[in-house]
């Protein structure tokens, strides 16, 4: 054996090389700014960048975390990345992630918090050509009705569910891709779509038959917001047990302060605000961008309680919806009520204090959407 | 027994694209819009201009802006850019991959213990999905801390990447270094050499053979590796995550999303060349290639 001494000292040295390039690159420490020392602090995204996060990006880049004393690092999601699972491994500081996608891991014992409803509205509508027919969920009885999975599709489930409709034995269920292919041709009836992307995508694909732009009049769209199944959507996760150290309790008031502080600007500069997201990677078309940034502003302006409260009337649907609607293999989301740590509108309320004091508006009360005109592909 | 090598294979090459290009446009002008569906499968695509887009509609598309604001790159040039990341990572992850690879031939050849103790190892890793993988790489590397260093993204894309990379390089590997007649290794034996100079003199000369296409599938594997996980993690930067973006806009804009595609295949060409070179370069050691 008297070559495996040199065998070891060569894996040696491939580790220690290995260690060497790999401490090269980057570093945790605070960073300092004109003599203060800022937080770091990170934020795991639910999707890749995209308006529907304007308001962070639109933070980060007005300098509103810096303000708060929060260097803020925003990461985008891949395609097996759960959000929830960032915070609760200590991966990332807060998430932003949908209600019902949650729940369920707070059932299995994962410890988050909800400390700011950003979306107060539900974006997932059902949408299908006019000449199908289907103005409301009943007739969704007997059709192609696509959906996602993956936790998107509980809304759909439940409006059908209400209108009586069997979705077990009673619909077609197609699984849908990211895009609206198998919608345009004709392989979904009635396709999941947000109002903010996939919708859009239809309205900016040509229409074979007049060679224009498909437009709001070729289709029908159910609205979950309008049926009484919508659920709470983007908010922002704390972990539950770090909210017991004051030092995190009052970043996340910070956190969210700054953030608020953020989607009111995309409020009142929608394209500014679309710009930064571009800026910040997003290869999403300018018109679709402008577009989603105004959606999104729908979903959260104006504001009954204030931005970021969660809504006791809104939690209790979201959390009835998600005890009693069946998926097609005839699971709940969660068995039981989830703690009263699930959500908490103590952060948000002193964030909302400070900023009122500051005479900022987090109602929107006076909000008008833009009418944005979508491209062909969303240029 | 030389081979006259000239232009030949070169036309040869270019006349199998166009020949793809021929047969594309061909069913797209003579197959179903519908497709080909048998007993609800479908056996071949829909010939609309969204599953299928003309070639010059994906050419075209390529020498114009990705976006409509003003100063927006021309799309070949920001596909371009995504490739040279990605392939820098799958670069990377071949080293890794090939130096791990190796090492684990070279102790699996020299210790039979080793061989029947890591070789079901090898083999079983590779049944593991990278959906399942990618969030565990990323969940472990988020602990590891290098001193002040902390764990990126791009890290574990290249972890991934070569943890798929190693596995054709230590298989071709070990059956090379383990292909030299017995004859020549006691032939070794008699000139009283240690097993040093044996690996160096006679086993990786006479591996050469196996690990030129051993190296090329690494250099595969590396490159999907390395845009799936992309896809997967979410990182910025590379093809893989265009793939997803521009996927989303296909319906409206159907030349788009084949850009990134045509970069990963660019970046699978440029690695093949790659170890086409390194081939070239251990052309004395390459008698009677074995095919891995």
């Amino acid at each position: 054996m008297r070559h495996s001494k040199k065998i070891m000292l060569g894996i040696g040295a491939v580790a220690a090389a290995t260690a060497l390039f790999l401490s090269g690159c980057s570093s945790t420490s605070t960073t300092t700014s004109g003599g203060t020392t800022l937080k770091k602090v990170t934020l795991q995204l639910q999707w890749l960048p995209q308006a529907q996060f304007a308001g962070y990006y639109a933070a980060a880049a007005q300098g509103f975390y810096k303000k708060e004393g929060l260097d803020v690092t925003i990461k985008p999601a891949g395609t097996t990345t759960v959000p929830i699972q960032s915070v609760a491994k200590g991966q990332a500081d807060y998430a932003i992630s949908w209600v019902p996608k949650v729940l369920g891991s707070i059932e299995q014992g994962v410890k988050v918090t909800d400390v700011a409803q950003i979306f107060e509205r539900s974006g997932t509508t059902q949408i299908s050509f006019k000449n199908k027919g289907i103005t409301d969920p009943a007739a969704l009885a007997g059709k192609k009705v696509g959906s996602w999975g993956y936790g998107n599709q509980w809304e759909l489930f439940a409006g059908m569910q209400k209108a009586g409709v069997d979705t077990t034995k009673g619909i077609k269920l197609v699984q849908q891709a990211f895009d609206m292919k198998g919608f345009l041709a004709g392989d979904i009836d009635a396709a999941q779509a947000m109002t903010y992307n996939e919708y859009a995508q239809v309205l900016e694909t040509t229409n074979p038959a007049t060679g224009k732009l498909y437009t709001a009049d070729d289709l029908n769209v159910i609205n979950w917001n309008d049926q009484g199944t919508a659920m709470l959507q983007d908010a922002i996760w704390a972990d539950s047990t770090k909210l017991n150290d004051k030092a995190y309790a009052d970043q996340t008031v910070k956190f969210i302060k700054a953030s608020i502080e953020g989607w009111i600007y995309a409020r009142d500069n929608p394209q500014k605000a679309a710009a930064i997201v571009t800026a910040a990677g997003s290869t999403l078309g300018t018109s679709h961008q402008l577009w989603m940034t105004n959606e999104i502003n729908k979903l959260i302006w104006p504001s009954t309680e204030g931005i970021g409260v969660v809504r006791q009337s809104l939690w209790d649907q979201t959390v009835s919806i998600a005890k009693a609607t069946k998926d097609e293999t005839g699971k709940t989301i969660i068995s039981s009520d989830p703690p009263a740590s699930a959500y908490s509108n103590k952060y948000v309320d002193q964030a909302l204090k400070e900023l009122k004091a500051a005479g900022v508006d987090v109602m929107g009360a006076g909000f008008t959407p833009q009418t944005v005109t979508l491209n062909a592909g969303g240029k | 027994m030389t081979r006259r090598r000239g232009v030949r294979p070169v036309l040869f090459g270019i006349a199998g694209i166009m020949l793809l290009g021929v047969v594309w446009e061909v069913y797209k002008a003579l197959g179903p819009v519908k497709g080909v569906v048998i007993n609800g499968l479908t056996v071949l695509p829909r010939t609309d201009d969204q599953s299928m887009p003309h070639l010059l509609t994906m050419v075209t598309r390529l020498g114009e802006p990705v976006l409509a604001e003003p100063g927006s790159l021309p799309l070949w040039q920001v596909v371009a850019t995504s490739a040279g990341f990605t392939l820098g990572l799958a670069a990377i992850s071949w080293l890794i991959g090939v130096v791990v690879g190796m090492l684990l031939a070279v102790l699996m050849q020299r210790f039979r213990t080793a061989e029947s103790a890591l070789l079901p190892w090898v083999i079983l890793s590779q049944t593991v999905p990278i959906i399942a993988l990618a969030p565990l790489v990323s969940g472990v590397g988020s602990q590891v801390r290098f001193g002040d260093a902390v764990w990126q993204d791009w890290m574990s894309v290249v972890v991934i990447a070569s943890y798929l990379a190693f596995f054709p390089v230590s298989i071709g590997a070990l059956r090379g270094l383990e292909a030299p007649e017995r004859a020549a290794v006691e032939l070794m034996h008699t000139y009283a050499v240690g097993w040093w100079t044996t690996l160096l003199r006679l086993r990786l000369p006479a591996a050469v053979p196996y690990l030129i296409p051993a190296l090329r599938l690494g250099a595969a594997s590396a490159v999907i590796g390395t845009v799936v996980a992309e896809v997967s993690i979410g990182l910025e930067g590379g093809v893989g995550r265009m793939m997803i973006e521009f996927a989303s806009g296909s319906s409206g804009d159907p030349g788009k999303p084949w850009a990134p595609i045509f970069g990963a295949i660019l970046i699978g060409l440029i690695a093949a060349g790659i170890v086409a070179l390194l081939g070239t370069a251990l052309k004395k050691y390459r008698r009677g290639e074995i095919a891995a």
